[in-house]
């Protein structure tokens, strides 16, 4: 663990980096980038709310701390993009431009969330938006971001897939199996691991063999860099980049992306694996407080104006509260059975036949 | 009418939907150069190309995984698992990813692929290239198991899995490759969850699928030689299963077999028997009878293989006790 806090200490004493070269953001471009980390660590501070309250049920993974990553990879990408998730998900989905309301209806199990209630947290997808979904096993959407791209080059589209996973997930067979089919097939993918320094309780030191998962890129022929998870532009830069070279036909990329959870692993982590000492370290990195530190440098933001964002964000999570545990209905149970296949329906005799898939 | 081999007419339902629909593409180990380790491939890289025709590494959960990705985003992948055994490998993409992506997704993907993989015992290659596991993917929502005998099915039905929007395992049966049967030159389709009656009797029902199907007939041809009527049902699909098929059957009879070459305990066909317990238990004269493999890995000797699987002669003697005349 000592080196990796290490490593990160060294990065965090050096400058940010620029976006990508000569990209010049526009101050309103950039407060949208900075209010969704904002609509994220709200919600998440929402969701770990309700969970302490019983008002939500189930497992949730948040994802407070690691907002840059989320935010700045998904500005990058287009709309005819795609993208797959963790079950650690909430960030990337909103990162993609999901609803407040369906994302915390879908976590409390109503019908008007994104899945009608039947995902909830861990299986959060917005496909008509760009996701492709999140998945309960770590590593279990690797395989499938990878066949995404494989169906952007069959199509010959430009389109490109993101694919976040974690530092655990890139010690599971389906990490190997993935970067060796795209490396070898040259297809359009980014691979995102978000090393927040542990798989559950287990410490990526005391976990992995090697001290980067970047490090393994040239094992699958593709170029892999480590960012400064906690540096929304840093990010961004480093996935335009690897999006140009997928969209050019030049194959996937691996980056790496330092971070931390706030939370525990789940609501009942108490968290005796690490020290308050690393926690403060990390809160000390904060990815709103450094973005905003920047935006108030360079004069596109002031602390009244991030007062005003502030209570429009808290306007909007309260909203979706509100949405969610009062104004939405649960799924009927007579819904049980939908949607188990496409065209055919459960009878008491068997499936049934009903469309014309 | 057309002979042509099983192998064939794989090929020529996956040619055929590749000519249809620009859709469809097929990877796996081997497809391409090799033509496929059972020779159910070969000559689609030659037509088709290698964008189109795929030989991948020796990765079957990215074969699994990539072709439920590629679906989701608007290809209809025809994935090659080389032995069904192999599906330990890619469990967790087909039966977590592949099966439940709509389901959990609240509708609003499809994951039409089909994954074709062969089974079953018969060349001496023992325990991890012989079993038959079609139990654990029925066990599965959100997947269908197709399970042909014929040169005439394997190409009706696997032309209707390349078009039906669900994921499906289409599991073939290495020793069948090279039998051969009549197929139409012109386009048939199959529908799925519909079953084959292939001798038609009212004495005792046997009802298999996939190579048992084959020795249900054969055992059906030595029961009439000694008077006793059997009705042989080819199941086809385990899911969609055609569960009046068998009642219809069973109404006649009053007795039931079901053979299977897999495990005998956690058996497809156990499932079944409940089935047929739940809705036409006051049909039944008789209790049903199972033939199955043994509990034990397939072993790899001729003379243990061969006592592991059901053979004619055992679905034929389990047929005359249901009529007490073992």
């Amino acid at each position: 663990m000592g080196k990796v806090r290490e490593v990160k200490r060294r990065r965090a004493a050096g400058p940010a980096k620029a976006a990508a070269k000569g990209e010049a953001l526009t101050a309103e471009f950039k407060l949208g980038l900075l209010r969704r980390m904002m609509e994220i660590r709200g919600f998440e501070d929402k969701v770990f709310e309700l969970l302490g309250r019983n008002i939500l049920q189930g497992a949730s993974h948040v994802y407070a701390g690691q907002e840059a990553v989320a935010v700045g990879a998904c500005s990058a990408i287009e709309d005819r993009d795609y993208a797959t998730s963790t079950h650690r998900g909430h960030g990337h989905c909103l990162a993609l431009g999901a609803d407040l309301k369906l994302m915390m209806a879908e976590l409390c199990g109503k019908a008007t969330g994104y899945c009608k209630g039947r995902g909830g947290s861990m299986h959060i997808a917005d496909v008509s938006n760009r996701n492709l979904g999140a998945t309960g096993i770590v590593g279990g959407n690797i395989p499938v971001g990878t066949g995404a791209a494989l169906a952007c080059r069959l199509q010959k589209k430009d389109s490109v897939v993101l694919c976040f996973f974690g530092d655990g997930a890139a010690n599971e067979g389906n990490f190997h199996e993935s970067l060796n089919m795209a490396g070898k097939w040259k297809l359009p993918v980014i691979y995102i691991c978000e090393n927040n320094l542990y798989g559950m309780s287990v410490a990526f030191s005391r976990a992995c063999a090697v001290d980067s998962i970047c490090g393994r890129a040239p094992g699958y022929a593709m170029p892999g860099r480590r960012v400064d998870g906690q540096r929304v532009l840093e990010v961004r830069g480093a996935v335009l980049e690897a999006a140009g070279r997928a969209r050019r036909g030049e194959g996937p990329t691996l980056i790496e992306a330092l971070t931390y959870r706030y939370r525990g692993h789940s609501r009942s982590d108490p968290r005796v694996y690490r020290t308050k000492e690393e926690e403060a370290y990390w809160h000390d990195r904060d990815p709103i407080k450094l973005f905003k530190a920047d935006l108030l440098a360079e004069g596109s933001l002031t602390e009244e104006s991030f007062a005003a964002l502030q209570a429009e964000v808290d306007k909007a999570i309260a909203a979706a509260e509100k949405f969610a545990v009062e104004e939405s209905p649960y799924p009927k149970p007579s819904e049980l059975l939908d949607d188990v296949y496409c065209g055919w329906v459960e009878t008491e005799k068997g499936l049934v036949r009903t469309g014309n898939s | 009418m057309p002979v042509i081999m099983y192998r064939e007419a794989i090929r020529d339902a996956i040619a055929e939907e590749m000519r249809r629909d620009p859709r469809v593409f097929v990877m796996g180990e081997d497809v391409a150069v090799y033509g496929g380790a059972y020779s159910a491939t070969q000559g689609l890289v030659q037509e088709f190309g290698e964008e189109r025709v795929r030989d991948t590494a020796i990765s079957e959960a990215a074969i699994a995984g990539a072709a439920t990705g590629a679906a989701m985003c608007g290809m209809r992948p025809v994935a090659e698992i080389m032995y069904v055994d192999f599906m330990t490998l890619a469990m967790d993409q087909f039966v977590n990813q592949a099966a439940k992506n709509r389901y959990m997704f609240g509708g609003k993907t499809t994951v039409p692929m089909v994954l074709r993989t062969e089974g079953g015992a018969g060349r001496c290659i023992a325990a991890h290239h012989s079993q038959s596991l079609e139990a654990w993917f029925v066990h599965a929502p959100g997947v269908f198991v197709v399970m042909p005998a014929t040169p005439y099915d394997a190409k009706g039905l696997l032309k209707t899995c390349i078009r039906d929007d669900n994921p499906v395992l289409f599991i073939e049966h290495k020793m069948l490759y090279n039998n051969k049967g009549e197929v139409p030159s012109e386009e048939y389709l199959i529908p799925l969850g519909k079953a084959a009656v292939r001798r038609e009797g009212s004495d005792v029902t046997i009802v298999s699928y996939s190579r048992m199907a084959l020795r249900a007939e054969e055992a059906g041809k030595k029961l009439a030689e000694e008077g006793i009527a059997a009705e042989v049902i080819d199941l086809r699909c385990l899911k969609p299963l055609d569960l009046d098929c068998v009642l219809d059957s069973v109404k006649k009879t009053g007795r039931l077999v079901l053979a299977s070459e897999a495990y005998k305990e956690g058996n497809f066909v156990c499932e079944l028997a409940m089935k047929v317990m739940e809705h036409a238990f006051d049909l039944l004269d008789a209790p049903v009878e199972r033939v199955c493999a043994a509990n034990c890995p397939v072993p790899m000797s001729p003379v243990l293989e061969d006592e592991c699987i059901p053979r004619a002669d055992r679905i034929a003697a389990a047929a005359r006790r249901t009529l007490g005349k073992a």
